[in-house]
């Protein structure tokens, strides 16, 4: 467990087409911990999301990441929203991961990975042929390969049955014990335990 | 106030005795300008056309400056200074382009030569039309003015290099390029009279000014209609 | 978490990822591939049925076939990064990889995408127009590698502006044109030029300035990518 690693956001700010989506949201989240985001839909939960990514910039404020290391090995995400390059086998999707994030791949982790979430038997169809629960599976695979100091989960139980939600929570409570969980959803049956809360409902 | 009355005088002095000023072929008095062989009364679009060309440039570098600042600073302010100096920047482009085309056709014989210059002119119109096409092709405010302003910048990176090829494959009809028939030479240093010249930078400034002041205008209208957009 | 690979490794390895992930994509579905060679087919049939038993000047002919280069690539090179917002893989890509390795990913693929269908156009355009007659082989193939490479730069750029607007593809050429037009001149008279069977050393001028017209467009495009890239 990394001591040194915290989430801090500021003062968070966006506007789309001079909407304001959110405004003067704080948080902080160290190792170990869960923030739970909640809010109606439309409250700009995925968009706050993608800001912790680091791939949408704030309007106003900031959001800091300490004790992670490069920026492309920082955040791991699941959502609705995040496609997999279906075209291609779950195998060759987190090949293609490793690769996009600078890292060596390895075949055998890789395997083990994707048999643990579930997917083993499927390592080498294409994603395209695969039924919605399952793709999810692939973007937990996906998004954990690079052990991530912060995993984000938006919807994290969409899609999927029993046995998927059964991964999700062993992927939770994982989580909890390497770094920074974050979770975004409306349904707080889908977190145990939540240490931090942003609420977006009362950020408008 | 006193800037638009002044802009005003001045661009009324320059209409009135650009036009007006008789031309002699041995120019006496301060008021005779002199004829200029080939061109003649021609030669009084200098006047006007000169300055209009002169202005779509400068609107597209000042465009593309503000363009720069918007991509670092992200301040939207910023675009809305791009875009009402390129809206300005089209239409003293048009300008341009028409009262060259008229005149080529008083002085050539045909609307359009394809000479360095003529192309040139429509090269800018053309990239204002795909600048304006691009911004009204995105309806989020804030990816508008990114993708535009980049494109003002790629735009305006690859412009130096037309400039330098056109003049090695074209000769051209247009006075000062190096095909002239006439050899009336180089448009601004040859021939102009001292009270020619006069009227000429008075010209320059006088447009320099408007577009100053349209562009002010421009940005202030824009900014108010900003603000009434986020009230409501 | 073993790394063992140095910055510039790591990038490169990314750059490497995002060219082959394309390239190995476009293998699957041999979609643009197939698509861009219909359309080269066409066009040169198109010309040849118009020219009929006229034919045209030498000069002409070497416009043209630029002119099918042109809207060849304007068919073919935006699909790289159209791709992904139709597949909604952009935000996958934004996540992983540093933005300039998407740039330079992308831009590999295209340029080996562009002299690819390129090779293909004048070989066919060669052998099908008559009158089309290249005295200085020198000059052409040297004009034809420079222009590939401006080609392939300029259009990444352009492409990724419109994938990001997500509009229609007629916005493409729109955008492209005045960009590349300083390209197509020199391309054309250094054409010209190889046609008439001047020495290697007249074209000297339109190459340096092709050279110089890649540099500076890869760079700032470089530069600007980040911007339009990230939201």
């Amino acid at each position: 467990m990394n001591g040194a690693l915290r989430l801090t956001g500021r003062g968070l700010r966006k506007e789309f087409d001079r909407r304001t989506v959110f405004r003067d949201v704080d948080f902080t989240a160290g190792a170990g911990e869960t923030l739970l985001i909640t809010g109606r839909n439309g409250s700009g939960k995925s968009t706050l999301v993608r800001i912790m990514c680091g791939v949408l910039s704030p309007s106003a404020g900031t959001i800091a990441l300490e004790g992670a290391g490069d920026p492309h090995l920082r955040a791991g995400l699941v959502a609705p929203y995040l496609q997999m390059f279906e075209e291609f086998s779950p195998l060759e999707n987190l090949q293609i991961g490793a690769g996009l994030r600078g890292m060596h791949f390895d075949a055998g982790r890789a395997r083990e990975l994707l048999e643990r979430v579930g997917l083993a038997g499927r390592l080498h169809d294409a994603v395209r042929t695969f039924s919605s629960g399952m793709k999810q599976r692939v973007k937990y695979a996906f998004a954990l390969q690079h052990d991530p100091a912060v995993l984000l989960l938006d919807e994290p139980a969409a899609n999927l049955d029993e046995e998927g939600i059964a991964l999700t929570r062993a992927v939770m409570a994982e989580q909890r014990r390497r770094g920074v969980l974050v979770v975004a959803t409306n349904d707080l049956a889908d977190v145990e335990t939540f240490e931090r809360r942003v609420d977006l409902n009362a950020a408008r | 106030m006193v800037l638009k009355i002044t802009l005003g005088v001045l661009l009324t002095a320059v209409i009135v005795f650009g036009i007006g000023l008789p031309m002699s072929p041995h120019p006496q008095a301060w008021y005779e300008l002199p004829v200029i062989p080939g061109l003649e009364e021609k030669a009084r679009i200098i006047f006007f056309h000169v300055p209009t060309a002169w202005l779509s440039v400068v609107a597209f570098l000042t465009s593309m400056v503000y363009a720069v600042q918007y991509l670092r600073t992200r301040d939207l302010g910023y675009d809305i200074r791009s875009s009402a100096a390129a809206g300005l920047g089209l239409m003293f482009c048009i300008l341009a382009t028409v009262t060259g085309a008229v005149w080529a056709k008083f002085n050539w014989g045909s609307y359009w030569n394809w000479d360095p210059r003529e192309t040139s002119i429509f090269v800018l119109l053309l990239i204002y039309g795909a600048y304006f096409s691009l911004r009204s092709a995105v309806e989020v405010q804030e990816k508008r003015a990114t993708l535009s302003s980049a494109y003002a910048v790629i735009a305006a990176v690859t412009v130096p290099f037309f400039i330098f090829i056109m003049p090695r494959i074209m000769p051209g009809l247009h006075p000062g390029s190096k095909g002239d028939p006439e050899g009336a030479g180089p448009v601004v240093d040859f021939k102009m009279s001292p009270n020619m010249r006069v009227i000429f930078f008075a010209s320059l400034i006088a447009f320099t000014l408007l577009f100053q002041w349209m562009f002010s205008l421009r940005v202030r209208a824009a900014q108010i209609e900003a603000r009434n957009q986020q009230r409501g | 978490m073993p790394h063992g690979r140095s910055r510039a490794g790591a990038f490169l390895l990314s750059v490497r990822t995002v060219f082959l992930k394309d390239w190995r994509s476009e293998l699957r579905t041999r979609y643009a591939v197939s698509a861009l060679l219909m359309f080269v087919v066409t066009t040169i049939a198109i010309i040849l049925f118009s020219l009929g038993s006229e034919g045209a000047s030498p000069d002409a002919l070497a416009g043209m076939l630029w002119v099918v280069i042109f809207f060849a690539a304007m068919s073919g090179l935006s699909r790289t990064f159209v791709m992904e917002e139709e597949r909604g893989t952009t935000l996958t890509l934004q996540l992983a990889a540093p933005p300039a390795a998407v740039f330079f990913g992308k831009l590999l693929f295209n340029l080996v995408l562009v002299t690819g269908i390129n090779a293909i156009t004048v070989l066919l355009y060669a052998g099908f127009i008559n009158g089309f007659v290249i005295r200085t082989m020198s000059i052409f193939a040297v004009a034809v590698a420079l222009g590939s490479i401006a080609l392939a730069a300029a259009s990444t750029v352009i492409a990724a502006i419109i994938a990001r607007a997500n509009t229609r593809g007629t916005l493409y050429p729109v955008l492209s044109f005045p960009i590349m037009l300083p390209l197509l001149l020199s391309v054309i008279e250094a054409t010209r030029k190889a046609s008439e069977g001047a020495y290697f050393a007249e074209a000297g001028g339109e190459f340096q300035l092709l050279i110089s017209y890649i540099v500076v467009v890869v760079v700032s495009s470089s530069m600007l990518f980040e911007y339009i890239w990230k939201d």
